[in-house]
């Protein structure tokens, strides 16, 4: 069954997106190796992209057999209930609540202010990061002790959801020339991070550092110029 | 059947957001204790079961917290699967939910808060977006009884609890929801006729009064 819907798979994606890199982790865990993917240039989206995410505009866009799914954690949780394998999200409905929870802290509190902190200077910049390395500093009060990932043993849907920690993060701490995860006041997350990285699933699945510095370089100096 | 539930929800009577789960609760026929708490004087409890966001609405579960209202949703449609399944079985359309979900999340709560917390521009800017997503709801709406279609579901859940805010938000930004959406009324209408919505929304006027009495505190004219 697994083999027959890989052939309807396609991902509308950006090489840089955090998001979009989420979902691709995840099919590689699902063990969707061939799918469709369609790089989309941000600056000029395509009438594709338009046409099927018209609510955001954004990638990553999902089609399966047609249906299209858009916003990266619902993708993450259809795919859970669509292919069987290893699964993403815990069995109880607790561990689920908590992964769901932490996914979305890392969204709508981490993520957003360590964007921000790169792409400004001043005051701005002071209290972008002072709320990301707050946010950083709950994440690490919650990464369970002698365990190597969130999921157990081995990843799942908050380690794939907070992958972006372990590989876009660094890039932007750098392009911004600034310190939110810092190894000695959280050596959970460092530890984690080197873990989720050397993954044999994710390893071969990064984007390349180089041309992240250069790309978020570029995007910094354009945010900043308007 | 496990031994006795023990659930408690702490909440806040206006809260949408609370809303949400006690009509989930109610639609599953679950018993719980309802702490309303005061937030400008948070319990111990709520503190300790809420230390990342220190808000309500916190369900806790034989002693186990669970924060965020969709994310509570989910957990008491998981916990109590058997009676009126929230979100729908078939993983395509349990992905439409969470987006739409995910929508009224990001928008509806903001948007409002500016209408009725803010004047001149900002306000007339905030009105616009608003009925600009309303609408959109209302599109994907369509001609279906609930955005669950034949049965109320996530979607009707995370959006319902709103209805009680349209009176402010129509008082406060000179406006009518019911005018520039008037199917969302009818469903929000057919909602009400649901007794784990009509037990638990409380009255427009009501909510109206004590935004009068927040903004009155908050120094906001």
């Amino acid at each position: 069954m697994a083999m027959a819907d890989q052939t309807n798979v396609k991902l509308l994606g950006m090489w840089a997106s955090p998001f979009v890199r989420r979902v691709q982790w995840a099919l590689s865990l699902k063990g969707v190796i061939s799918y469709d993917y369609v790089e989309e240039d941000i600056l000029n989206k395509s009438s594709l992209l338009l046409e099927l995410n018209p609510v955001h505009q954004k990638v990553p866009v999902l089609i399966h057999d047609g249906k299209v799914i858009c916003e990266s954690l619902v993708i993450l949780e259809y795919m859970d209930e669509t292919w069987k394998g290893i699964p993403l999200l815990p069995h109880d409905p607790h561990g689920r609540a908590m992964a769901r929870f932490w996914a979305r802290f890392s969204d709508e509190k981490l993520e957003p202010n360590a964007w921000t902190a790169m792409c400004s200077e001043g005051e701005e910049k002071e209290g972008a990061l002072k709320r990301a390395i707050e946010a950083a500093s709950k994440i690490e009060e919650q990464l369970i002790k002698g365990r190597r990932f969130f999921g157990g043993d081995d990843i799942g849907y908050l380690d794939v959801a907070m992958g972006w920690v372990a590989c876009w993060l660094p890039v932007w701490e750098e392009v911004g020339a600034m310190s939110i995860v810092d190894p000695a006041r959280h050596p959970r997350i460092t530890s984690w991070a080197g873990d989720f990285l050397s993954h044999p699933l994710i390893r071969t699945n990064l984007p390349p550092k180089d041309e992240m510095v250069d790309y978020f370089h570029g995007k910094r100096k354009r945010i900043m110029a308007h | 059947m496990s031994g006795k539930d023990e659930v408690v929800l702490l909440d806040f009577w206006p809260s949408p957001f609370g809303m949400r789960l006690r009509i989930a609760l109610s639609e599953k026929g679950v018993d719980y204790e309802c702490r309303e708490e005061n937030l400008s004087d948070k319990s111990q409890l709520l503190l300790r079961s809420n230390p990342v966001h220190k808000k309500i609405p916190v369900l806790i579960h034989n002693g186990k917290p669970v924060c965020e209202s969709l994310i509570a949703v989910q957990y008491v449609d998981e916990v109590w699967p058997r009676r009126s399944p929230i979100l729908p079985s078939d993983p395509y359309a349990r992905a439409q939910a969470r987006f739409w979900a995910d929508y009224i999340d990001k928008k509806i709560y903001d948007l409002g808060r500016k209408i009725w917390a803010t004047k001149g521009e900002e306000q007339e800017a905030a009105k616009r977006e608003l009925i600009e997503c309303l609408k959109l709801l209302e599109a994907e709406l369509g001609d279906k009884p609930y955005f669950g279609g034949e049965s109320f579901g996530f979607v009707d859940v995370a959006l319902v609890p709103f209805y009680s805010w349209f009176y402010t938000y129509d008082t406060c930004g000179n406006f009518s929801v019911e005018t520039e959406c008037p199917k969302l009324i009818l469903w929000a209408k057919r909602c009400l006729e649901k007794e784990s919505v009509s037990k638990v929304l409380p009255d427009g006027e009501k909510v109206y009064k004590l935004v009068l009495e927040l903004k009155n505190q908050l120094g906001l004219e």
